[in-house]
Protein backbone atom coordinates (compact mmCIF):
# COMPACT_ATOMS: atom_id res chain seq x y z
CA UNK A 1 0.00 0.00 0.00
CA UNK A 2 1.03 3.75 -1.04
CA UNK A 3 2.10 5.40 2.08
CA UNK A 4 2.23 8.90 2.83
CA UNK A 5 6.09 11.06 4.14
CA UNK A 6 5.84 10.94 7.53
CA UNK A 7 5.91 14.85 7.50
CA UNK A 8 1.69 14.68 6.10
CA UNK A 9 0.58 12.78 8.59
CA UNK A 10 2.84 15.18 11.54
CA UNK A 11 0.87 18.11 9.28
CA UNK A 12 -2.11 16.65 10.23
CA UNK A 13 -4.05 17.72 13.30
CA UNK A 14 -3.41 14.86 15.94
CA UNK A 15 -6.58 14.96 17.55
CA UNK A 16 -8.23 14.40 14.20
CA UNK A 17 -6.93 10.54 14.33
CA UNK A 18 -7.88 10.27 17.88
CA UNK A 19 -11.57 11.66 16.86
CA UNK A 20 -11.78 9.32 14.22
CA UNK A 21 -10.65 6.31 16.60
CA UNK A 22 -13.05 7.10 19.11
CA UNK A 23 -15.69 7.23 16.75
CA UNK A 24 -15.00 3.73 15.54
CA UNK A 25 -14.87 2.76 18.54
CA UNK A 26 -18.37 3.93 19.55
CA UNK A 27 -19.56 2.46 16.49
CA UNK A 28 -18.42 -0.98 17.40
CA UNK A 29 -20.05 -0.77 21.21
CA UNK A 30 -23.12 0.65 19.61
CA UNK A 31 -23.75 -2.63 17.55
CA UNK A 32 -23.64 -4.71 20.41
CA UNK A 33 -26.11 -2.22 21.90
CA UNK A 34 -28.49 -2.31 19.21
CA UNK A 35 -28.41 -6.23 19.82
CA UNK A 36 -32.18 -6.63 19.99
CA UNK A 37 -33.55 -8.18 23.46
CA UNK A 38 -36.84 -9.69 21.96
CA UNK A 39 -36.02 -13.01 23.87
CA UNK A 40 -36.39 -10.88 27.18
CA UNK A 41 -38.78 -8.98 25.65
CA UNK A 42 -42.16 -9.53 28.14
CA UNK A 43 -44.90 -9.84 25.93
CA UNK A 44 -45.83 -8.00 22.74
CA UNK A 45 -45.86 -6.36 21.08
CA UNK A 46 -41.79 -5.97 20.57
CA UNK A 47 -40.73 -2.09 20.84
CA UNK A 48 -38.34 -0.11 19.29
CA UNK A 49 -37.30 3.12 21.25
CA UNK A 50 -35.11 6.20 19.00
CA UNK A 51 -34.86 9.24 21.12
CA UNK A 52 -33.30 12.38 20.86
CA UNK A 53 -33.05 15.67 22.97
CA UNK A 54 -36.49 16.85 21.45
CA UNK A 55 -38.10 13.94 22.61
CA UNK A 56 -39.00 10.13 21.06
CA UNK A 57 -40.34 7.38 18.71
CA UNK A 58 -41.96 4.30 19.42
CA UNK A 59 -42.42 2.20 17.31
CA UNK A 60 -43.86 -1.51 16.96
CA UNK A 61 -44.52 -3.83 14.54
CA UNK A 62 -48.33 -4.84 14.98
CA UNK A 63 -49.35 -6.47 11.72
CA UNK A 64 -53.19 -7.66 10.98
CA UNK A 65 -54.56 -5.23 14.34
CA UNK A 66 -57.04 -2.72 13.29
CA UNK A 67 -56.01 1.13 13.69
CA UNK A 68 -58.91 0.98 15.85
CA UNK A 69 -58.36 -1.32 18.16
CA UNK A 70 -55.00 0.08 19.09
CA UNK A 71 -55.49 2.46 22.35
CA UNK A 72 -52.22 4.84 23.26
CA UNK A 73 -52.60 6.87 26.03
CA UNK A 74 -49.57 9.15 27.91
CA UNK A 75 -49.42 10.13 31.18
CA UNK A 76 -46.66 12.51 32.54
CA UNK A 77 -43.50 9.97 31.66
CA UNK A 78 -45.42 6.92 31.00
CA UNK A 79 -46.48 5.47 27.73
CA UNK A 80 -49.73 2.62 27.79
CA UNK A 81 -49.70 0.74 24.82
CA UNK A 82 -53.13 -1.34 24.63
CA UNK A 83 -55.13 -3.00 21.69
CA UNK A 84 -56.17 -6.47 20.66
CA UNK A 85 -55.62 -8.89 17.47
CA UNK A 86 -58.98 -10.64 16.71
CA UNK A 87 -58.67 -13.91 15.50
CA UNK A 88 -59.89 -14.09 11.58
CA UNK A 89 -63.64 -14.81 11.01
CA UNK A 90 -63.99 -17.77 9.45
CA UNK A 91 -66.61 -19.28 7.19
CA UNK A 92 -68.79 -22.06 8.45
CA UNK A 93 -67.00 -25.70 7.80
CA UNK A 94 -63.55 -24.01 7.24
CA UNK A 95 -60.87 -25.41 9.21
CA UNK A 96 -56.75 -24.49 9.88
CA UNK A 97 -54.05 -26.54 8.52
CA UNK A 98 -51.42 -24.32 10.09
CA UNK A 99 -51.70 -21.81 12.62
CA UNK A 100 -49.12 -19.90 13.89
CA UNK A 101 -49.75 -16.22 13.87
CA UNK A 102 -51.40 -15.46 17.62
CA UNK A 103 -53.87 -13.43 18.94
CA UNK A 104 -55.43 -12.19 21.68
CA UNK A 105 -55.27 -8.82 23.56
CA UNK A 106 -52.51 -6.81 24.59
CA UNK A 107 -51.06 -4.06 27.11
CA UNK A 108 -47.55 -2.67 27.38
CA UNK A 109 -46.45 0.02 29.55
CA UNK A 110 -42.92 2.28 29.75
CA UNK A 111 -41.54 4.61 31.14
CA UNK A 112 -39.93 7.30 29.37
CA UNK A 113 -36.87 9.24 30.75
CA UNK A 114 -38.62 12.32 30.21
CA UNK A 115 -42.01 14.17 30.99
CA UNK A 116 -44.25 14.23 27.39
CA UNK A 117 -45.77 17.01 25.78
CA UNK A 118 -49.45 14.90 26.02
CA UNK A 119 -50.96 17.25 23.85
CA UNK A 120 -48.56 16.75 20.74
CA UNK A 121 -48.33 12.62 20.52
CA UNK A 122 -48.66 11.95 17.34
CA UNK A 123 -49.30 7.93 16.07
CA UNK A 124 -49.40 7.16 12.27
CA UNK A 125 -50.27 3.14 11.68
CA UNK A 126 -48.87 2.11 8.28
CA UNK A 127 -48.45 -1.09 7.06
CA UNK A 128 -48.80 -2.83 10.29
CA UNK A 129 -46.02 -0.57 11.50
CA UNK A 130 -47.22 1.68 14.41
CA UNK A 131 -45.03 4.79 15.09
CA UNK A 132 -45.81 7.45 18.19
CA UNK A 133 -43.68 9.86 18.06
CA UNK A 134 -43.54 11.49 22.03
CA UNK A 135 -42.18 15.14 22.02
CA UNK A 136 -40.58 16.10 25.15
CA UNK A 137 -42.36 18.91 27.46
CA UNK A 138 -40.82 22.35 26.56
CA UNK A 139 -40.13 22.98 30.59
CA UNK A 140 -38.03 19.57 30.23
CA UNK A 141 -36.08 20.45 27.66
CA UNK A 142 -32.00 20.81 28.38
CA UNK A 143 -31.18 24.29 28.04
CA UNK A 144 -28.35 26.48 27.49
CA UNK A 145 -27.11 28.34 30.74
CA UNK A 146 -24.89 31.42 30.25
CA UNK A 147 -22.35 31.76 32.16
CA UNK A 148 -21.68 35.64 32.87
CA UNK A 149 -18.55 36.59 34.22
CA UNK A 150 -18.81 38.15 37.56
CA UNK B 1 -62.77 -21.20 18.81
CA UNK B 2 -59.90 -20.06 20.72
CA UNK B 3 -60.65 -18.07 23.70
CA UNK B 4 -60.65 -14.23 22.49
CA UNK B 5 -59.67 -12.84 25.69
CA UNK B 6 -56.33 -14.74 25.90
CA UNK B 7 -53.22 -12.63 25.75
CA UNK B 8 -50.83 -12.42 23.08
CA UNK B 9 -47.35 -13.76 24.06
CA UNK B 10 -44.23 -12.87 22.21
CA UNK B 11 -43.53 -16.42 21.27
CA UNK B 12 -47.26 -16.12 19.48
CA UNK B 13 -45.25 -13.68 17.32
CA UNK B 14 -41.35 -13.77 17.79
CA UNK B 15 -39.58 -13.07 14.42
CA UNK B 16 -37.76 -16.08 13.10
CA UNK B 17 -34.64 -15.49 10.99
CA UNK B 18 -34.77 -17.64 7.67
CA UNK B 19 -31.69 -20.00 7.51
CA UNK B 20 -29.92 -19.64 4.69
CA UNK B 21 -28.68 -23.14 3.01
CA UNK B 22 -25.19 -24.11 3.75
CA UNK B 23 -22.61 -22.37 1.62
CA UNK B 24 -24.61 -19.61 0.33
CA UNK B 25 -25.24 -15.84 1.61
CA UNK B 26 -27.69 -13.47 1.49
CA UNK B 27 -26.57 -10.61 -1.21
CA UNK B 28 -29.24 -8.14 0.06
CA UNK B 29 -27.83 -6.48 3.57
CA UNK B 30 -29.81 -6.94 6.69
CA UNK B 31 -31.71 -10.28 7.92
CA UNK B 32 -34.54 -12.02 6.33
CA UNK B 33 -37.04 -13.22 8.54
CA UNK B 34 -39.82 -16.03 7.97
CA UNK B 35 -43.32 -15.15 7.98
CA UNK B 36 -45.79 -16.55 10.14
CA UNK B 37 -48.53 -18.40 8.34
CA UNK B 38 -52.04 -19.52 9.06
CA UNK B 39 -53.24 -21.84 6.28
CA UNK B 40 -57.19 -22.42 6.14
CA UNK B 41 -58.96 -24.61 3.92
CA UNK B 42 -62.86 -23.67 2.80
CA UNK B 43 -65.43 -25.22 0.41
CA UNK B 44 -63.65 -23.42 -2.55
CA UNK B 45 -60.26 -22.77 -1.59
CA UNK B 46 -57.46 -22.97 1.00
CA UNK B 47 -56.30 -19.53 2.25
CA UNK B 48 -52.78 -18.47 3.44
CA UNK B 49 -52.27 -15.44 5.64
CA UNK B 50 -48.69 -14.34 6.37
CA UNK B 51 -47.49 -11.42 9.02
CA UNK B 52 -45.49 -9.16 7.14
CA UNK B 53 -45.35 -5.98 8.91
CA UNK B 54 -43.99 -3.07 6.79
CA UNK B 55 -44.16 -4.79 3.34
CA UNK B 56 -46.82 -3.66 0.76
CA UNK B 57 -48.07 -4.74 -2.54
CA UNK B 58 -45.11 -2.54 -4.19
CA UNK B 59 -42.76 -4.71 -2.12
CA UNK B 60 -44.02 -7.89 -2.34
CA UNK B 61 -42.82 -10.68 -4.46
CA UNK B 62 -45.13 -13.56 -5.15
CA UNK B 63 -44.12 -16.09 -7.46
CA UNK B 64 -45.22 -19.82 -8.50
CA UNK B 65 -42.65 -21.69 -10.22
CA UNK B 66 -44.16 -25.81 -10.83
CA UNK B 67 -45.56 -26.01 -7.49
CA UNK B 68 -43.53 -23.88 -5.35
CA UNK B 69 -45.51 -20.52 -4.50
CA UNK B 70 -42.40 -18.12 -3.13
CA UNK B 71 -43.43 -14.98 -1.05
CA UNK B 72 -41.09 -12.47 -0.75
CA UNK B 73 -41.57 -8.97 1.28
CA UNK B 74 -38.92 -6.30 0.99
CA UNK B 75 -38.34 -4.32 3.83
CA UNK B 76 -37.25 -0.78 3.82
CA UNK B 77 -35.61 0.28 7.00
CA UNK B 78 -37.22 3.59 7.70
CA UNK B 79 -35.36 5.21 10.52
CA UNK B 80 -36.57 8.58 12.61
CA UNK B 81 -34.45 11.16 11.13
CA UNK B 82 -31.98 12.66 13.82
CA UNK B 83 -33.23 10.32 16.48
CA UNK B 84 -30.87 7.45 18.21
CA UNK B 85 -32.02 3.48 18.70
CA UNK B 86 -31.85 3.90 22.71
CA UNK B 87 -33.53 0.63 23.18
CA UNK B 88 -34.33 -2.91 20.73
CA UNK B 89 -36.56 -5.25 21.08
CA UNK B 90 -37.14 -6.35 17.42
CA UNK B 91 -35.23 -6.14 14.36
CA UNK B 92 -36.26 -4.83 10.72
CA UNK B 93 -35.56 -7.06 7.96
CA UNK B 94 -37.02 -8.73 4.54
CA UNK B 95 -39.39 -11.74 4.74
CA UNK B 96 -39.40 -14.86 2.70
CA UNK B 97 -40.81 -18.15 2.50
CA UNK B 98 -41.66 -21.17 0.57
CA UNK B 99 -44.79 -23.15 0.35
CA UNK B 100 -45.51 -26.17 -1.62
CA UNK B 101 -48.92 -26.61 -3.05
CA UNK B 102 -50.67 -30.09 -3.60
CA UNK B 103 -52.19 -30.72 -7.38
CA UNK B 104 -55.80 -29.67 -6.12
CA UNK B 105 -55.07 -25.95 -6.61
CA UNK B 106 -55.95 -24.01 -9.48
CA UNK B 107 -53.04 -21.72 -9.93
CA UNK B 108 -54.52 -20.09 -12.61
CA UNK B 109 -56.69 -18.39 -10.30
CA UNK B 110 -54.19 -17.12 -7.24
CA UNK B 111 -54.70 -13.76 -5.85
CA UNK B 112 -53.42 -12.13 -3.20
CA UNK B 113 -54.07 -9.01 -1.01
CA UNK B 114 -52.28 -7.19 1.58
CA UNK B 115 -53.16 -5.22 4.48
CA UNK B 116 -52.13 -3.93 7.34
CA UNK B 117 -48.82 -6.19 6.91
CA UNK B 118 -50.92 -9.23 6.92
CA UNK B 119 -50.38 -10.89 3.04
CA UNK B 120 -53.38 -12.85 2.38
CA UNK B 121 -52.98 -15.27 -0.56
CA UNK B 122 -56.49 -16.88 -2.18
CA UNK B 123 -55.70 -20.83 -3.70
CA UNK B 124 -58.60 -21.45 -5.47
CA UNK B 125 -59.32 -25.58 -5.83
CA UNK B 126 -59.20 -26.75 -8.78
CA UNK B 127 -62.81 -28.31 -10.14
CA UNK B 128 -63.53 -31.60 -9.64
CA UNK B 129 -60.94 -33.44 -11.49
CA UNK B 130 -61.73 -31.85 -14.61
CA UNK B 131 -59.72 -34.22 -16.40
CA UNK B 132 -58.03 -32.25 -19.75
CA UNK B 133 -58.28 -33.92 -23.01
CA UNK B 134 -55.48 -33.42 -24.95
CA UNK B 135 -56.09 -34.11 -28.62
CA UNK B 136 -53.12 -35.40 -30.91
CA UNK B 137 -53.30 -34.07 -34.00
CA UNK B 138 -52.60 -36.19 -37.26
CA UNK B 139 -48.80 -35.77 -38.15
Amino acid sequence: MFRRPFHLYRSQNPWREIDRMQREMGRLFDEFAYTPRSRMAPSFPAINVWTNEDGAVVTAELPGVNPEDIDISVVGETLKLTGSRRPEELEEGAKYHRRERGFGNFTRTFQLPFTVEADNVEAVFDKGVLHISLPRAEAEKPRKIAVKAA
Amino acid sequence: MANENSTLQTQDVEKQEVEVAEGTERTRPGRAYVPRADIYETEEALVLLADMPGVDQNTLDITLEKNVLSIRGLVETQNPDNYNLAYAEYEVGDYERNFTLSDGIDTDNISASIKNGVLQINLPKAGPAKARKINVSAA
